[in-house]
Order: C-alpha cells, then structure tokens, then sequence
C-alpha cells in the first residue's frame, strides 16, 4: 500500500515538472508533438527507473558506509552520465528497435536535472532500494503524463489565430500555467 | 568598452542568462517564490559560476579534449558541494528554503555554457569577470521574477508588506504563477520586440541547451534524422 502511495505521490500529487520544476527544458522543448513526447517519456521512465536503483544502491552500500555522504552530488551525476552512456550501448546491441524509438533522446536525458533530482531527493526521504524505484518509476510516470498532456495541447493550438506577442514561447507556457493549476487539484488527496 | 566591463554588461543584460537565452529554466522557474529567495538563489549560483570559469581557464591547457567535459563536471560538482556544505552551516534558512535546487546547480546549463562558451578559451581574469557578468544577470532577473511574484502573491517585496494581504492573489507564490509570470514576461519582451531565444526554447531542443554541453546530443539527434 506505502509503495502505491508514492508512486501516486510522485506522479501527480507532487509532478515533476508541474510543481517540483525538474526538466523544464525537455518539457517545454520537446513537446511540440504526441509522438515524440511520448518517446521521450518512454526513454525517461526506463533511465529515471534504472537510475534510482543505481543511486540508492551506491548511496546504501558505498557512500553511507564510508560516510562520504556529502560527496552524493558528484558521484550521483557521474554515475547517471556513465549509466546512459552504457544503456544507449546496451541497447543498441540488445534491442535495436528500441534504440530506434529512444535512442535519440538519451544524450539529453543525462543534463535533465529530474533524473538527479530524483537521486537526491530519494536519499532525503531516506528511501531503501525497492521504494527509491518505485519512487524514480512514479516521478518518470508523472513527467511523461505532463508532457504528453501539453504536447496534444500544442498540436490542437496550431491551427489557432493567437495575439502576436503571445505566440511561441508565452502560448506554450500560458498551457502549462493551467495544467499547472489542474495538477494543483491532486493536493486534495490527502494521503 | 574596457573588455572587463564589456562582459559584465553583456552578461546583464545583453545575453542576460535567463531572460534573454533562457538558461538555467528550472531554478528560475522553481525558487523565485520571493524576492529573497530568487536572489539567494542567483548569488549561490554566482559564486560557483565565477570560481568553476576561473579553475576552468586556469586549467584550459591542461584538460585533454577527450575528457574536457568529465573534468569540468567534477569540478562544477566539487565547487557546489562547498557551496551547498557552506550555505547549511551559516544561513539554513536559505539551505532549506532552496532545498534540491542547491545541488541541482551542477546541471545548471548556465555553469556548463560558460565554461564550453568562454572559459575554456579565455584567461582567468577575463572569465572571472564573465562569471561576475553572468552571474549578475542571473542574480538580477531571478531577483526581479522573485519580486514580482512576492508582490502579486503575498503583497510584499524581501518581506516589506506594501499590500494589504486581502490583495494578495496567492496563485502566484504557488508552481502555477511560476509559468504564467514568465509568460507575460516574455510576451511583454516579444511585443517590445526585444531579440530573446524564448521562442527557440519552445520549437526545439535546441533552445534549451544550445550553448550548453549536451548540445552535442542534439545535434547528433538532427544529424541523425537528415
């Protein structure tokens, strides 16, 4: 039950992008249609879930033990680079088709400040190994709802007359300031 | 212009880090709940943004092409772990009101951009003073963001109450009013038709991490796909 609460907890209650505002670049880049939004999400919940069993593991049995602690920020954020670098060459032997679908997407996802985000923010909820997955799963779960949810927001918004100076940047943001809101209404669920 | 007081004012205002090449969105976007936040925020990324371009030149000879970014990764990680050791033991009021976002500096695109953009191509005086430049644009804009939002959410600005609180709309301290001031703010810059890289940001990878390390994977991505 702890565990389904997290995970509710990571994925809308607390959004990613909608209220903790990790990975904004990505959100706000990469969500000009449903397709690849949803590769990207795709390609975030597998390193985000894979990243946080990583983290905790090497926070639990490394750093703890050795209390070397306060050197989590850059273990964490070489760790994650060398994990994608060794996921996109794992999947490139292993499955090429989905290499295909996510491959592009993995080089961003090492500078997407949600997948160290998430590391941190784990060992702050002193999270053991099963629940920081769950944890990473949800919060990656989450960021894919949000970014799907604005890309078909976009996609229907093309064909729009909009005032001039509110095109671009200031529409895609007004999107997310009102999606912000709706995810607002999650808080009520008082867990 | 004097090339030192050249890179301050381009830094604060001419490529202002987050308001004219929307860089480091996530910071911006998340602390500026008040103006002091928004400003400790940008001072702490000051300070590793000036000592990172400094170590960063003094090395630049050094550092072999191959591992460049690795190196400057642990020494951008190294710099914010003093910084974020320093910030808990003397002001924790500041340490815990920024939280996750003291560590997150590492993955600031700004830190990055600067040392791949300027440092490693400048001696050390010169990319100080481009640390100092940039890091007061970031500092100014987070800290303006920070008082308008203060102001329009709680009717205060660094704690002053200038409205009565029953003005005070609360969104606007809250993630939603994070977006929607940014939007107005670039929708003014647009009508100005002040040159930002805000309409980038939202067309393409590109625009959020042009100048920053992992636009190599970007480009790659268009590579690719041609």
């Amino acid at each position: 039950m702890n565990l389904l609460l997290i995970i509710v907890s990571t994925a809308l209650i607390n959004n990613v992008v909608l209220s903790q505002f990790l990975g904004i670049c990505s959100f706000l880049g990469v969500s000009r249609q449903v397709k690849t939004s949803a590769s990207l999400g795709g390609a975030v919940i597998f390193v985000m879930t894979i990243a946080s069993a990583v983290a905790s593991l090497l926070y639990t049995f490394v750093l703890k033990p050795l209390d070397l602690d306060y050197l989590k920020t850059i273990v964490f954020i070489l760790v994650i680079a060398a994990l994608v670098q060794i996921v996109e060459m794992f999947l490139k032997k292993a499955s090429p088709a989905i290499y295909k679908a996510l491959g592009i997407f993995l080089p961003l996802i090492t500078t997407n400040c949600a997948v160290l985000g998430v590391a941190l923010t784990n060992v702050q909820n002193e999270y053991g190994l099963v629940e920081s997955v769950i944890a990473g799963f949800g919060t990656a779960l989450g960021y894919t709802v949000a970014i799907v949810l604005l890309a078909s927001i976009r996609e229907s918004l093309d064909e729009e007359a909009v005032p001039a100076p509110f095109r671009g940047a200031p529409l895609v943001l007004l999107a997310a300031t009102l999606m912000a809101i709706a995810f607002m209404g999650f808080s009520g669920l008082s867990l | 212009m004097n090339p030192f007081i050249e890179r301050i004012y381009n830094g604060l205002i001419k490529e202002n880090p987050a308001m004219v090449l929307m860089l480091g969105m996530c910071p911006t976007l998340a602390v500026t709940t008040s103006a002091t936040n928004g400003l400790g925020m940008g001072l702490s990324t000051m300070a590793v943004l000036i000592v990172s371009n400094v170590i960063i030149s003094l090395l630049r000879k050094l550092i072999p092409d191959e591992v460049r970014l690795p190196a400057e990764i642990v020494i951008v990680a190294s710099l914010v772990t003093i910084v974020e050791l320093v910030t808990q033991a003397y002001i924790p009021a500041l340490y815990s009101a920024l939280g996750i976002f003291i560590p997150l500096i590492v993955v600031n695109c700004i830190i990055l951009g600067r040392a791949e953009a300027f440092a490693l191509k400048n001696p050390p005086l010169l990319s100080a003073f481009d640390g100092i430049g940039m890091g007061l644009g970031f500092t100014f804009a987070l800290t303006v963001l920070g008082a308008i939002r203060e102001l329009l959410g709680a009717g205060s600005i660094f704690g002053f109450q200038l409205l009565p609180e029953s003005a005070a709309v609360g969104i606007f301290i809250k993630a939603p009013g994070a977006f929607l001031v940014l939007a107005f703010i670039v929708a003014v810059m647009n009508s100005l038709k002040v040159e930002t890289r805000a309409n980038e940001m939202v067309e393409d990878c590109d625009g959020c991490c042009a100048s920053c390390a992992s636009s190599k994977g970007c480009k790659d991505k268009k590579e690719g796909e041609a």
